[in-house]
């Protein structure tokens, strides 16, 4: 059960790592001081849950320290969804990704505070309340802006478009999913997909935007068995750059 | 981080000949003599509303100019301790950026003019942001000493008379008092780290060094400064005051960990005086005019911000009426 345990827990550390940092881009160049304001608490609140799980994978499955297990990995030993290692790109992308992925977020979590796993029952009730803050921002401006102007509805539609494929990638199944399910850790990929289609579809419809079709030939699986896209490498060495000039010393 | 109290010499000398009513004009010096704040509705000179338009204005361009160095290493912070910290102390920086210019609106100029003006140059930012963040220990360098410099400079201004200025300093300083405590953290651990963090650190305080001194702006027999100013506590102390009371505060802090300013004749003198070789102010003059080794970088950075966000903002303009309602 503790490789089904560690598994998940750290394509979720991965996810919040990497978008976090993602989100932490924004920093500086937000189209107002408002929206740089938020992508940075929300880069704070994912970079934290990281944190967290790294840190259950160390003390209760004796995994390494959440330093080194942040900056002191392979890209290969990573477990994050391809969709999270996207660039930032324009706002329109950035605001579909927070939006597709953050409903995603907030569902896997509330199913998680009922896991048959304690410690992260417990954390996930915390994480919820905080991610609950994210997905209004989202819903916020994916409704204003698809109801906005010409440009700025199909600049979302083009990022939607985009994303969708990209997106379906975070409910990528790894070898563990049917123990997660018997075991009551978690209940599994297909309800929650299931359930973040029931979330985000009238939202959508709401915001003026059109539900891209699914073709399961196109959907972007890989990132949860160590299979990257180009971007993450990048990512990597620069998140480690200043750890790697001394690898030894304490910072 | 900075608000600057210097003066153009156009200002200086417009500052004494614009003619008020002077009934209105001893009532409100008296006002700000009896230690009183001025507010948004008074009555207040033309010229002191003028020159703290700028001034605001200055001091929040200053702010979200300076996210830009530091943001740049958020992405590279050696550890989850220091990573969320820079963005929280970054993230302040911006929402400091965001009370100050709601400070300056209350005089009359909106947001979006002030930001016009930075991108086309007519108004400025801090000289000390047009200089780069080469390594990580800049980003201590920076958060011990550009911020214990600014915190100098704006303890100082938060006694001063208009009151939303006054309000949003003291909020700020609170908070960049955080950022020194970081700041400081992060010194000492890389001066009593291995060789390399000890070197990366040692060559950041030597390019840091003039630029710091450069901050509180020319010595005060170089600098065009105004009596009404303050008279009118805009201005409430003077550039080398402040300089002298920043090295006084903060080059012990730097020598007892064994790191060196690059200057042989930086002493303080038995009077309580810090005595320093002179900077060169040519340098300062061509790096406030544009010629500084990031002045264009800042500018091109924040005008890409303003041009690729455009669309957002106008889509905002028009809400739906049915999403105007609370969140929560």
């Amino acid at each position: 059960m503790s490789n089904a345990l560690k598994n998940l827990l750290y394509k979720m550390a991965d996810d919040a790592l990497i978008i976090g940092h993602r989100n932490s881009e924004w920093t500086g160049i937000g189209p107002m001081l408002e929206e740089d304001l938020a992508f940075s608490s929300m880069a704070q609140d994912k970079i934290g849950h990281a944190q967290a799980l790294y840190k259950i994978l160390n003390e209760v499955l004796g995994e390494a320290d959440p330093d080194t297990l942040a900056f002191k990995r392979e890209e290969k030993q990573f477990k994050c969804c391809q969709f999270v290692e996207q660039p930032i790109g324009e706002y329109d992308f950035s605001i579909v990704r927070q939006f597709l992925f953050d409903h995603a977020e907030l569902i896997r979590y509330d199913m998680l505070t009922q896991s048959s796993f304690q410690p992260l029952a417990q954390l996930a009730k915390k994480v919820k309340g905080e991610i609950k803050y994210h997905v209004m921002h989202a819903d916020t401006f994916v409704k204003q802006l698809g109801n906005g102007t010409e440009e700025s509805r199909a600049r979302l539609q083009s990022s939607l478009n985009y994303a969708w494929h990209l997106s379906l990638g975070i409910f990528e199944k790894s070898e563990f999913e049917n123990e997660l399910i018997s075991e009551n850790i978690f209940v599994g990929e297909d309800e929650l997909k299931k359930r973040w289609q029931e979330k985000i579809i009238p939202i959508l419809e709401v915001a003026n935007l059109k539900v891209p079709a699914t073709d399961e030939s196109k959907i972007v699986y890989g990132g949860r068995k160590a299979f990257h896209s180009e971007f993450l490498k990048p990512l990597l060495d620069e998140m480690c750059e200043v750890v790697r000039t001394d690898i030894d010393a304490e910072w | 981080m900075y608000g600057s109290t210097n003066l153009s010499e156009e200002d200086a000398k417009r500052m004494n000949t614009t003619v008020e009513d002077p009934e209105k004009l001893e009532a409100f010096e008296s006002r700000i003599a009896r230690g009183e704040k001025i507010e948004p509705q008074d009555w207040m000179p033309v010229e002191y509303r003028k020159q703290l338009i700028r001034m605001i204005e200055q001091h929040a361009h200053s702010e979200i100019v300076g996210a830009l160095p530091e943001g740049t290493w958020i992405t590279r912070a050696p550890n989850f301790r220091r990573k969320l910290a820079l963005i929280a102390k970054v993230q302040d920086e911006i929402g400091h950026g965001q009370l100050l210019y709601s400070a300056a609106e209350t005089l009359g100029k909106t947001r979006e003019e002030m930001l016009n003006d930075l991108l086309n140059g007519k108004s400025k930012y801090s000289n000390v942001f047009n200089y780069p963040a080469k390594t990580w220990a800049d980003i201590a360098v920076i958060g011990f000493l550009v911020d214990g410099a600014a915190i100098v400079n704006q303890v100082i201004n938060s006694k001063g008379s208009y009151g939303p200025y006054c309000r949003a300093l003291e909020r700020i300083c609170y908070e960049e008092s955080f950022h020194l405590k970081q700041g400081h953290d992060n010194v000492v651990y890389l001066a009593t780290g291995t060789k390399h963090q000890r070197a990366i650190l040692q060559d950041a305080i030597n390019r840091w060094y003039v630029p710091l001194l450069h901050f509180f702006g020319p010595p005060d027999k170089m600098s065009a400064h105004s009596e009404k100013l303050m008279k009118w506590k805009v201005k409430l102390a003077s550039n080398d005051d402040m300089r002298n009371q920043f090295l006084d505060q903060y080059v012990p802090k730097i020598w007892e960990l064994d790191i060196t300013f690059p200057d042989p004749n930086l002493k303080k003198n038995n009077d309580g005086i810090w005595e320093f070789s002179d900077p060169d102010w040519n340098e300062f003059k061509k790096v406030i005019n544009g010629g500084g080794p990031c002045n264009a970088e800042r500018i091109a950075v924040r005008k890409f911000a303003e041009e690729a966000g455009r669309w957002v903002r106008q889509a905002l303009m028009n809400p739906t009426e049915k999403y105007v309602v609370p969140l929560a």
